[in-house]
This record gives C-alpha cells, structure tokens and sequence, in this order.
C-alpha cells in the first residue's frame, strides 16, 4: 500500500464533501479477487456517511473480516442511534460483509435496496437469520434526510443484477457502487492524490462491467444529465478532481469501436476456422461465399491459427454472427477453438447467431459440442451445424454454400415464409 | 397423443409437439431467444412473454410464481423450463 500522505488513519472517517464521510476499509494484501481478477496492490471497500439535519445514512459496508475498521470509522462521526437509512447499491459480499452487525446496533434504521435485490437479500443473509426489514427502491425514488436528498438510479448488472446507484442531490456526490471503482489501496484515498491507477480503473471496467455493455450505457444515460461534484465508488479511490472524466472514459469504453466501418443496415458475420489438412478450411471458403450471397451480410473469415484469442474476442464482441468450423481430432473440436470460446465471458453474447461446421473421419463430435457450447453462451443457434466427411466434393461444398446462405438469412430475418417444423424432426 | 402448436415469434418458427412438452425442450432445438439459466425454475432468466394460448400452458406451480413475483414479471411471462404446453401458444423472449 502507497503510505506516503496517510489520509487514512486508523478510527478516523475521512471527510470528502460536506458532511459526507469516507468510512470504509483497506485491504492492501488483497491480489486475487472473486477468483477472476488480480490486484497489484490490493483494494478498498469504500463505505460512506452522509449526514443531514434529521439524522444520518450510512451507504455500503464493508468485506466481513474488515468490520472493525469500519464501525471504528463510523464511531468517529456518528452514533448508531443517529443512523436512520442504510442503504447498499448491491448486495455483494465485499459491501454487504458488515450489514448484519450495523444493522444490529442501529435497529432502528430503515434497510434501501435496489428493486432486483429481494431474493439476493434473503440468500446471501439466511446464516443470520431473523430476516430484515427493507425497503425496495427505484429509479427516481428519494429518501429525505433533512436538507439533504439521497435520490436512487437502477443500474442493473454493474456489477450484479441488483445494482442501483446513490446520488446526494444538494452536493452532486454519486454514489456509484463498483461502477467507476478499481481495486487499488491507496492511503491518500483521492484520485489527485494517489498513484496511477489508470490501468486497474480500465481493467475493472474489462473485466466487471464490459460483459453488460448495453447495461452500461443505460447507466451512462441516467448519469449523463447529473450534476458530479464528486464520484463516489465503492473501491478504489475517490474521485474528486473532474469525476466527469471517469464518466467520459466509461462512455469510450462501453462504445462500439468499428461501427465506421460497417453500414447502418449491414449485419456482421465472422467465420473462424482451423483445418488440418485443408478439409475445414475449404468448408470454411464455402459457408463465406454462401453467407455472402445474402444481403445486408458483411463476412469476414480467419484461420484461428493465424491470430491470438484476445483481438479476436473483441471482434466478436461487435459481431452479429459467428460460426466455428474445426476438425474432430480424438472425439473433440480442437483446441483453439475452445480457446477463444472459452474467453468470452467478459463479451455480452446474447442474441447473436452461432453455427458449426467442420470436416471429421468417423465420429466427428466437434460440430455438436461447438453448437452446444453456443447455446450454453447463449447464441441463437438456428440452422443446424454441417459435418462433411473427409474431403468436401463439390456437392457437399455446395451443401456448405447453403448453409451459410442459411445462417447469414437467419441473421437478416429472411429464411423465406416461417418455419415449422415437428417435434420428432428435430433431432 | 394431442398435439398443440409452439410458435416462437422472434424466430418465427412453429414446431408441432405433443402435449406435455416443455418450452425449453423445444425452444433450444429451434434457436429461439429464450434463454436459460439454472433449467429448473430457480433463476428467473428463462422469462417469457405469452402473446397467445395464456391458457394453453400449465398452470405455475407456487415455485414458479415465487420467482415470477421476485424477478417482477408482467401479466403475461412464464418460466420457459417449467410451462408445459397443453394447447397452441405463441411465446416470445421477455
Ligand atoms: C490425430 C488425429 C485424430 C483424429 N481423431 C478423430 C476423431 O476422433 N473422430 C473423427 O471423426 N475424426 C478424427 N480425425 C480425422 C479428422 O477429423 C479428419 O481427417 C478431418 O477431415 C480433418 O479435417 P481438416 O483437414 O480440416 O483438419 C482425426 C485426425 C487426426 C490427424
Ligand atoms: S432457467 Fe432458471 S428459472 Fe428457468
Ligand atoms: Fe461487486
Ligand atoms: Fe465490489
């Protein structure tokens, strides 16, 4: 942890906008979080305190093991009588840690959490028992606190499903939950003051927010029109010196980056491939020249031997449509194809169109188990994968054309008058 | 066996299914939007909106409609891995 310029003494809340306080926690050892991301230099739970006429709103807690340096905060500007609203923007367990205990010792106080966060409530809490009482709020919703108004903003999945954001209105103070936060502990607490986090506040974003994009910008569209005279986050350092620019870099980051390049009314459709002995790839050949006989399409197909997971999990990322073509080698699609499928997590893939093809010697389970995985990833899988036996005759490319053709239609909604089927032909 | 019609309008597709099936047994087969998440009525994320045949499904089960109630559904969403088809519906992502 950065020490020089200690502004976080231990029992001392740390003041930084007009009676709003800093009472949060230092994990400066901290290097793996929620298994999936790694922290240099460990991290913070920011906690806040927000004092008006007719009492107090503590917003966020602490990780449970950090309980004590909190309450000890806390103790140093308030008295748990005083505190009449909790409110937590999601119930995460790194903020949601201490909750149990706070609500202990100010009993009187009235629970706020986001409409989507009932069931998570009662899940995360259900070793404690008792069951709180707990208001659910909304977009728009305010609570009074005596000349100060603490009004909510539903940002659902940024970073869980219950996530809602706080905003001070007198004072412009957001307080925003892990949107605009990063896992760095620095004891001189503001984004002036402490190193450079640029880095961990992008790769937060990569890692947390950017698998809801369009989440994202929804969130950008409330936020865009508040005043900000200071971005509170729930990790990380506070952002006081232009918090406006972290808003824009959110913006930047949630943009689509190729949306030049493709026309208004053209869908994208990329064809992955990796071939042996040439059999997947001449399949590959042919599924682009029949998807790009469909109007509207704009094809682009890559040999996965050629290219890294990384650059091409963000093309996919701005994707309409994509198929995989692999060899069954040992009863399975080869390995760089599970590679890149298995790095989209971070990617939203909801809706798009996936497909499957791939050239076999006698069993050929690739195409199944790709098409599987798709839908696992939640693509629409509409037209069923092609396996072609060793080496393609012109028939059977041919065959390819038309399943390309069929893929690229269902992207475009054509695929002529609707479908119907019976139960028992589908396999 | 009676037969009822399961029509997914955002793919616009029909399938013809025996009574009984489940939407989430077909709905994957045919690439509908639908999607899910846990398959057993515990997540919310299979929501779907009946257009028509409200009353050509089985009735929710006090499962279901906990998690209805708690994922605030409308008038018309069901739970796609637990509505079996008795009749003709049309349904569609919610
Ligand atoms: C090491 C090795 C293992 C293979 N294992 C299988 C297998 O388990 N099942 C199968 O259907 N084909 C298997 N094959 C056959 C290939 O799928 C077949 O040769 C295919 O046409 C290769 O396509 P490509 O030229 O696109 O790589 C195997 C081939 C090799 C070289
Ligand atoms: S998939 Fe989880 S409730 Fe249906
Ligand atoms: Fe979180
Ligand atoms: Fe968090």
């Amino acid at each position: 942890m950065n020490s020089r310029d200690d502004l976080t003494t231990p029992g001392k809340a740390v003041e930084v906008a007009p009676g709003v306080h800093w009472i949060g926690a230092m994990d400066p050892d901290l290097r793996t979080f929620d298994i999936i991301l790694k922290t240099a230099n460990g991290t913070t739970y920011n906690s806040y305190l927000v004092r008006g006429d007719d009492g107090v709103a503590v917003i966020d807690t602490v990780k449970a093991g950090f309980q004590g340096e909190f309450f000890a905060r806390l103790e140093s500007v308030a008295d748990y009588s005083e505190i009449r609203t909790i409110v937590l923007n999601h119930l995460e367990p790194d903020h949601s840690g201490a909750l149990p205990e706070l609500m202990r010792r100010a009993p009187q106080a009235s629970l706020y959490i986001s409409k989507r966060a009932t069931s998570m409530l009662k899940a995360l809490l259900k070793p404690n028992q008792g069951g709180f009482e707990y208001q659910r709020a909304d977009t728009g919703d305010r609570i009074e606190l005596g000349g100060r108004t603490l009004r909510f903003l539903h940002t659902p999945f940024l970073h869980w499903p219950d996530t809602q954001c706080t905003y001070l209105e007198e004072e412009g103070v957001l307080f925003s939950g892990d949107i605009f936060g990063c896992h760095y502990c620095d004891s001189r607490l503001f984004n002036d003051r402490a190193g450079d986090f640029r880095f961990s506040f992008d790769y937060y974003y990569a890692h947390i927010m950017r698998p809801f994009k369009s989440h994202v910008r929804e969130a950008l569209a409330l936020i865009g029109p508040l005043k900000l005279n200071l971005v509170a986050p729930a990790h990380g350092p506070v952002l006081r010196d232009r918090p406006r620019r972290y808003v824009n870099r959110y913006r930047e980051l949630s943009a689509p980056s190729i949306d030049a390049e493709m026309g208004e009314d053209e869908r994208s459709f990329l064809i992955f491939y990796m071939s042996s002995y040439g059999n997947t790839a001449r399949m590959a050949e042919s599924v682009a020249d029949g998807a790009e006989s469909v109007a509207g399409v704009r094809i682009s197909l890559y040999d996965l031997e050629g290219g890294e997971v990384e650059p091409f999990a963000d093309l996919i990322e701005e994707a309409d449509a994509l198929a995989f073509g692999s060899p069954t080698i040992n009863g399975d699609a080869v390995k760089p194809v599970w590679d890149l499928l298995s790095s989209l997590t971070v990617i939203d893939l909801r809706g798009k169109v996936g497909a499957a093809f791939g050239s076999y010697g006698w069993s050929g389970e690739a195409v199944s188990m790709v098409e599987d995985r798709l839908r696992g990833l939640k693509l629409r899988v509409p037209v069923q994968g092609k396996r072609i036996k060793l080496v393609p005759t012109e028939d059977e490319l041919e065959e390819c054309r038309s399943f390309g053709r069929q893929v690229a239609q269902a992207l475009v909604g054509e695929g002529g008058a609707s479908r119907v089927f019976d139960m028992a032909d589908l396999g | 066996m009676a037969k009822a019609k399961v029509t997914f309008q955002d793919i616009d597709t029909t399938v013809n299914v025996p009574a009984g099936t489940r939407v989430i047994e077909i709905s994957e087969k045919v690439g509908s939007g639908i999607i899910y998440g846990c398959r057993e009525g515990d997540c919310g994320t299979c929501m779907m909106q009946v257009v028509e045949g409200w009353n050509n499904l089985t009735e929710p089960s006090v499962l279901e409609e906990k998690i209805l109630k708690e994922n605030m559904a409308g008038r018309h969403n069901r739970l796609a891995c637990q509505a079996q088809v008795l009749g003709d519906i049309a349904v569609k992502p919610a």
